[in-house]
């Protein structure tokens, strides 16, 4: 693990393709877990119940996820299957995407792959990042995604946030000023209770862009171990071929 | 087992199996002292074997057509048994094919692999890098992600900068006046069919090169000079078994690290897969940054560095047109830098250096500076090549040993 992060933190330091908002907005840093079954449930409870309404995630199945995360087929069809889908099916939505687009100004696009396109800090940051701001058609600005055509449709779980900018006079400062400040009582949820709920979403989704990645990780030791092996065989293999050539 | 010598008999009489082993294998004498630049050339086999196995099976369950590619990649991830394997084995392959070339030349460039008589070798691998090169630009294509696209994009235009035909020449090639579904059909036929065809032909004809004249070694000395009553070299040993043992080391290291990737970093940070490449293509939507992948930065720089675009693509092809006529340009008497003199050895880190700073480079977005030294860099890189003839033979050289120094 803790060499993953220094090859991680190396390629970073030159990486041309960085996760980093385009304008600058520092990221919040996430570091999500497959091994929490549960909150893979709960982000996947909060997607089909909040996200999945406009957003597809049609290169996935519905079974898999089930079988994944360890949910039984019955009680996964029942509580978070709200069409008549069968379990098989790949998971795409009935909003038409030309209607979408007239009245967001963009179809919502597919998340299947979000987290491998955006990044995880970047979700979690775009989920938190929501403020309002009358001059946008939903009410809503979003500090990650500036002038995004969605809507904030956690807001009744996180609440309303505000830009906080202080003693900010002239008009470019507060454009400029990031700092966003929850308005107490809005929302359902507290603060911390938000950001896990954030953080569960965003586990989740990280989870569907590579869904084999936990199997995948754990096959890997076996076969590293199997390669060493061999590399031992090897080397006396051919230290006692060579041993009489000079 | 006499119904098996027997058999071997009965075809022996009618294909010449047995001498085509002894003259490749058992009695094919290598140097004795190959150090471990000499792993590369194996290992490159094992990769190609790699993507021809894992590509096979990828095209089993992939969709060539602009409406399915990307959804059937999905597929391979999610629905196909262990289709994330072969398809992450798949793109790792390539960028651990040119990891390996890339070295692979560097050694022939250190020991003066493609001195006299080895000049044929050298242009057969020269055509194997370039048909690589094309190799994966068309299979970069395959997944139709949105850097697929912007990628085929940017660098059919390229084609478009030739005075006269340029825009006709990028027409056809495209097939469509953008990179559409027919591109894709194209770059689809060319890459699991045509180009690896001429692929395996070249490796064969390198080899064939090679062992007709035999390998040259880290002190570029001829093992054929000196041999013993038997017409064995000196200082050769057997193919087989003392060097496929010896690759078996190589190879056992090259998987572990292989492996890493393909379990732990397939994306390796955004240069292995692009992070854009994993939104469909979209014609309206050009990513943030456009880079080509990693083993092309190099030639990409260059290509930035020059402010006409056409001058650009002369230059970029000229860097690749130079490697090709090498073996002439070095007048040395001595093959190896060992005992090449110190400008030899001074060009030959500049021009190493350069070409990894030109490859860096031509990841990153570009800005006034680093143009400047793109263009710096490229200078040195032909500066190594065009005062080759001059260096190489102006120089004072050590005396080459008679046997090989271990």
């Amino acid at each position: 693990m803790k060499n993953r992060l220094v090859v991680v933190v190396f390629l970073s330091l030159f990486s041309a393709v960085s996760w980093a908002s385009s304008d600058g907005v520092v990221l919040e840093h996430m570091e999500p877990n497959l091994a929490d079954k549960a909150s893979l449930q709960k982000g996947a409870k909060t997607y089909l119940n909040y996200c999945f309404g406009c957003h597809s995630t049609k290169y996935a199945r519905y079974e898999r996820i089930a079988d994944d995360l360890q949910i039984p087929h019955e009680l996964f069809m029942e509580n978070l299957v709200f069409s008549d889908a069968k379990i098989g099916e790949l998971m795409d939505i009935a909003m038409p995407a030309k209607s979408a687009k007239s009245w967001f100004g963009a179809t919502p696009p597919d998340l299947t792959l979000v987290t491998r396109l955006r990044g995880v800090d970047w979700l979690y940051s775009y989920l938190k990042g929501f403020y309002q701001d009358e001059s946008r058609p939903w009410g809503v600005n979003n500090k990650i995604f500036p002038d995004v055509g969605m809507p904030h449709v956690l807001h009744e779980l996180q609440g309303i946030q505000v830009k906080d900018c202080g003693d900010a006079q002239s008009e470019t400062d507060h454009d400029a000023c990031t700092d966003l400040k929850l308005i107490e009582g809005s929302g359902t949820l507290s603060a911390e209770e938000y950001d896990q709920v954030a953080f569960d979403l965003v586990n989740f989704l990280h989870y569907m862009g590579d869904p084999s990645r936990e199997y995948r990780e754990a096959l890997g030791v076996k076969v590293l171990i199997f390669i060493f092996i061999f590399f031992i065989f090897a080397w006396f293999l051919n230290r006692e071929f060579w041993k009489d050539i000079h | 087992m006499k119904v098996l010598t027997d058999l071997l008999g009965w075809v022996d009489a009618r294909l010449p199996v047995v001498k085509a082993y002894e003259t490749h294998m058992s009695k094919y004498y290598a140097p004795k002292n190959f150090n471990f630049w000499y792993f590369f050339g194996v290992i490159a086999m094992l990769v190609l074997a790699n993507q021809i196995l894992t590509g096979i099976w990828l095209t089993m369950s992939y969709e060539p057509s602009a409406e399915g590619a990307f959804a059937s990649v999905e597929y391979i991830m999610r629905d196909v048994e262990w289709g994330w394997l072969l398809r992450y084995m798949h793109s790792t392959g390539a960028s651990a094919f040119f990891v390996v070339i890339y070295l692979h030349m560097f050694r022939g460039l250190l020991y003066g692999s493609y001195q006299k008589p080895r000049e044929l070798i050298w242009i057969f691998g020269m055509a194997i890098y370039l048909i690589l090169m094309a190799e994966g630009f068309f299979g970069y294509l395959l997944p139709w992600g949105n850097m697929s696209f912007w990628g085929a994009q940017v660098i059919v235009s390229l084609a478009g900068a030739i005075p006269v035909v340029g825009e006709d020449l990028a027409l056809w090639v495209r097939g469509d006046f953008l990179i559409s579904g027919i591109t894709l059909n194209r770059f689809f036929a060319l890459h699991v069919i045509a180009l690896p065809i001429v692929l395996i032909a070249l490796v064969v004809l390198h080899l064939l090169a090679l062992h007709e004249v035999g390998s040259n070694n880290p002190d570029g000395v001829d093992i054929k000079k000196l041999k013993d009553k038997d017409g064995i070299p000196l200082d050769g040993v057997a193919f087989h078994p003392f060097y496929t043992v010896h690759d078996l080391v190589g190879i056992a290291v090259f998987l572990f690290v292989f492996c890493i990737v393909v379990f732990y970093f397939p994306e390796m940070g955004g240069y292995f897969l692009e992070h854009a490449n994993f939104e469909p293509a979209n014609g309206l939507k050009t990513p943030e940054h456009i880079a080509p992948v990693w083993y092309y930065t190099p030639f990409y720089a260059m290509l930035r560095a020059i402010p006409d675009k056409f001058g650009g693509l002369v230059v970029m092809g000229g860097a690749i047109a130079i490697m090709f006529v090498l073996p002439w340009l070095d007048r040395s008497p001595v093959k190896s830098i060992r005992y090449k003199g110190w400008m030899s050895k001074g060009f030959v880190v500049a021009f190493a250096i350069s070409f990894i700073i030109l490859g860096i480079l031509g990841a990153l977005p570009s800005t006034d500076g680093r143009t400047l030294l793109a263009q710096v860099c490229t200078f040195i890189y032909f500066a190594f090549f065009i005062l080759m003839p001059f260096y190489s033979k102006a120089e004072k050289t050590k005396p080459v040993p008679e046997r090989v120094t271990g």
